[in-house]
């Protein structure tokens, strides 16, 4: 058992109190602590992925305790690669948020920043239902305090809206666990697996209320509709490196229907069959539908980029739906792809709107770096709306050849393909009325253009290098998708062999004391003759 | 026993169905208080209702226990919820000092361009 697989939980936990209470009067030190925190945790992750990518189920018991009592955490194929995913995001997006100063803009980004990995790290790696419950509770406290970070009457508003909307949340989720353990039992996922095949014919009805009721906690994460309302307000109103944090939080949703789905209700389980399938397929549609007409009715950026994440939870959720290990391959391969596009548009999207004062889509006079900007742009757009080269159009078109039942093809394929139209629409319009009106726009005779005093700066290389990173990163993806989307096979594969996951967990412990007591060590035994009698 | 605390758990969780569905802030963490206080007493009840029973085995005799884990399941709720209420008593505190009226629902998008 090794101790690195707790690692990427317990070291943001360590670091979180000590940058909040010690370093909280010195910025400087505060950047450095948390930049080194969160490289140690890239190298962990990386580390992690290498070792889970043997294809074994490492699983790591807390206090020692055996599996079904204790909680485990578990890292196999998926769990490494979605932290690996979150480090390298999480590293990202603090660059951006040192070089352009959003963290000096109010208190305890970076504390409350740690605790956003802590929990979003756990969730992925726990094996255990109630332990994810309590991760989801961390993730979801340090995300109220980013959201709201630096302020502002809309920013509070809207802050107390998402609040609100995830309490509720976390009071379903309950309910759903209190259902779950009456019935069955247990709370540990590979003992679920054992124990809801198992159960009488005549209690499956609550097993399946329950999986209902997990299905909608999650999909109030993953912003799927009907619970999707949340999503606009809270990452349009939030500051923008948050909010490309936050891209990373709907994908903690994905990954929790693709692992209790193929795990605890796994699709032979007979009380819980055709959940995901039956709900799944029709909300995912619908989602996909709103975020497209969201992405063209927008009248401001940040609305914009949030309906364009709408619309690719959407996407990404109809490859989840069918539930076998092509299509969740697929899904993996476009849930990285999402992740990284929306995170460079929120970024750009920062560094546009800081200079131009105002997210509203209309004709102003041009920024400073124009060019540069409107470049960026159309990267990161042709990307997000699934055009190629980038790695997003790839994505899209793994989806399309998954979705091939005659049942679900017409509608994902007429969803996908029409609903990455209207984005493009919705894009185009955007990046032209930003980037290329502007440039027309003849100020009225006899006025001075009004400057703001001092005039924007053009953005440092070091501003804009995170957007490029990412951009690189979907580049990256595009071009090595055959050794990427192998790694996501061999994971969804992983994925639906759950007995090596249900016997890694509930193996029995080794007693090691015994083997390792020395037989010819009379001092010793005549110690501690209690330690005897307990055997 | 049974009807006294499934009746208890549906008439809180109803109270505070309603009460979320407010316009105002306060009544909002009213309702999810009392939402909470629905989801403790059923989590306690997710072990079977048992009065004088030590949540301890004992191996001497045969005496009747009842189940641990929903007490501790219980305990970390409670604790997660009060932190929760605490934080979301704050946050409508913020906002209201901030905006000047506590209705939760937010202002079209034009009049937000002042604020931005």
């Amino acid at each position: 058992m090794s101790h690195w697989i707790i690692a990427p939980v317990v070291l943001p936990a360590m670091m979180a109190p000590l940058i909040g209470y010690v370093m909280r009067h010195d910025i400087v030190l505060a950047r450095v602590a948390s930049a080194a925190s969160t490289v140690a945790l890239f190298v962990i992750a990386l580390g992690l992925a290498f070792w889970a990518a043997d294809g074994g189920t490492h699983v790591y018991r807390l206090g020692d305790w055996p599996a079904p009592f204790g909680i485990v955490l578990v890292l196999d194929r998926l769990s490494a690669m979605m932290v690996l995913l979150t480090a390298s995001l999480a590293l990202i997006v603090l660059w951006h948020s040192i070089a352009t100063g959003w963290d000096a803009k109010g208190r305890h980004f970076h504390a409350l920043y740690q605790f956003q990995l802590m929990g979003i790290c756990g969730a992925f790696l726990t094996g255990d239902a109630f332990n994810l419950f309590v991760f989801f509770e961390v993730l979801l406290i340090a995300s109220y305090g980013l959201m709201v970070h630096s302020g502002g009457k809309v920013r509070m508003q809207a802050g107390l809206q998402y609040v609100v909307m995830n309490l509720a949340g976390s009071t379903l989720f309950l309910f759903a666990l209190g259902t779950m353990y009456a019935t069955t039992g247990t709370l540990n996922m590979a003992d679920l697996a054992v124990k809801v095949p198992q159960i009488a014919a005549e209690d499956s009805g609550m097993v399946r209320v329950a999986a209902v009721l997990l299905l909608i906690v999650f999909m109030i994460k993953a912003a799927l509709f009907p619970v999707q309302f949340w999503l606009p307000g809270t990452y349009s109103n939030a500051p923008a490196p948050v909010a490309a944090l936050f891209a990373i939080m709907t994908k903690v949703g994905a990954y929790a229907i693709i692992r209790l789905h193929t795990l605890a209700f796994h699709p032979g389980a007979e009380p819980t069959k055709d959940v995901v399938t039956t709900w799944l397929f029709p909300a995912a549609m619908i989602t996909l539908t709103l975020g497209a007409l969201g992405v063209l009715a927008a009248k401001r950026l940040m609305p914009l980029l949030s309906f364009s994440v709408i619309g690719s939870m959407g996407t990404m959720m109809l490859a989840v739906a069918p539930v076998d290990a092509y299509a969740t391959e697929t899904a993996l391969y476009y849930l990285v792809h999402s992740t990284f596009s929306a995170a460079a548009l929120f970024l750009l999207a920062d560094l546009v709107v800081s200079r131009r004062g105002s997210d509203l889509l209309d004709a102003r006079p041009p920024v400073v770096q124009n060019g540069l900007f409107a470049a960026l742009f159309f990267a990161a757009a042709i990307a997000m709306a699934g055009m190629p080269p980038l790695s997003g159009f790839l994505g899209k078109l793994l989806i399309l050849d998954a979705l091939r039942e005659p049942e679900l093809m017409p509608w994902a394929w007429t969803g996908i393909l029409v609903g990455s139209l209207v984005t493009i629409v919705g894009f185009a319009r955007a990046g032209s009325m930003i980037f290329w009106k502007s440039t027309s726009v003849k100020l009225p005779e006899g006025t001075e253009p009004i400057q703001s005093d001092p005039p924007p700066a053009p953005a440092r290389g070091t501003e804009v290098a995170p957007v490029m990173m990412l951009l690189a990163l979907l580049a990256g993806l595009a071009v090595l998708a055959g050794p990427a989307t192998g790694y996501m096979r061999a994971a969804a594969n992983q994925l639906f062999e759950p007995s090596g996951y249900i016997d890694a967990v509930l193996a029995p412990v080794e007693k090691p004391e015994q083997a390792e007591k020395p037989e010819a060590d009379p001092l010793h035994d005549a110690a501690d003759p209690l330690a005897e009698e307990e055997h | 026993m049974e009807l006294l605390v499934a009746s208890a758990i549906g008439v809180l969780t109803a109270g505070g169905v309603y009460l979320i569905l407010r316009l105002r802030a306060f009544p909002v963490i009213l309702g999810l208080s009392l939402l909470s206080y629905a989801v403790n007493i059923f989590l306690v009840s997710t072990g079977r209702l048992a009065i004088n029973a030590p949540p301890i085995l004992n191996k001497y005799a045969d005496v009747p226990y009842t189940d641990p884990l929903p007490q501790a399941l219980v305990l970390t709720a409670i604790v997660i919820s009060f932190g929760m209420t605490a934080v979301l008593v704050m946050f409508a505190l913020g906002a209201y000092l901030e905006a000047g009226d506590d209705s939760i629902d937010m202002k079209d998008a034009e009049e937000k361009d002042d604020a931005a």
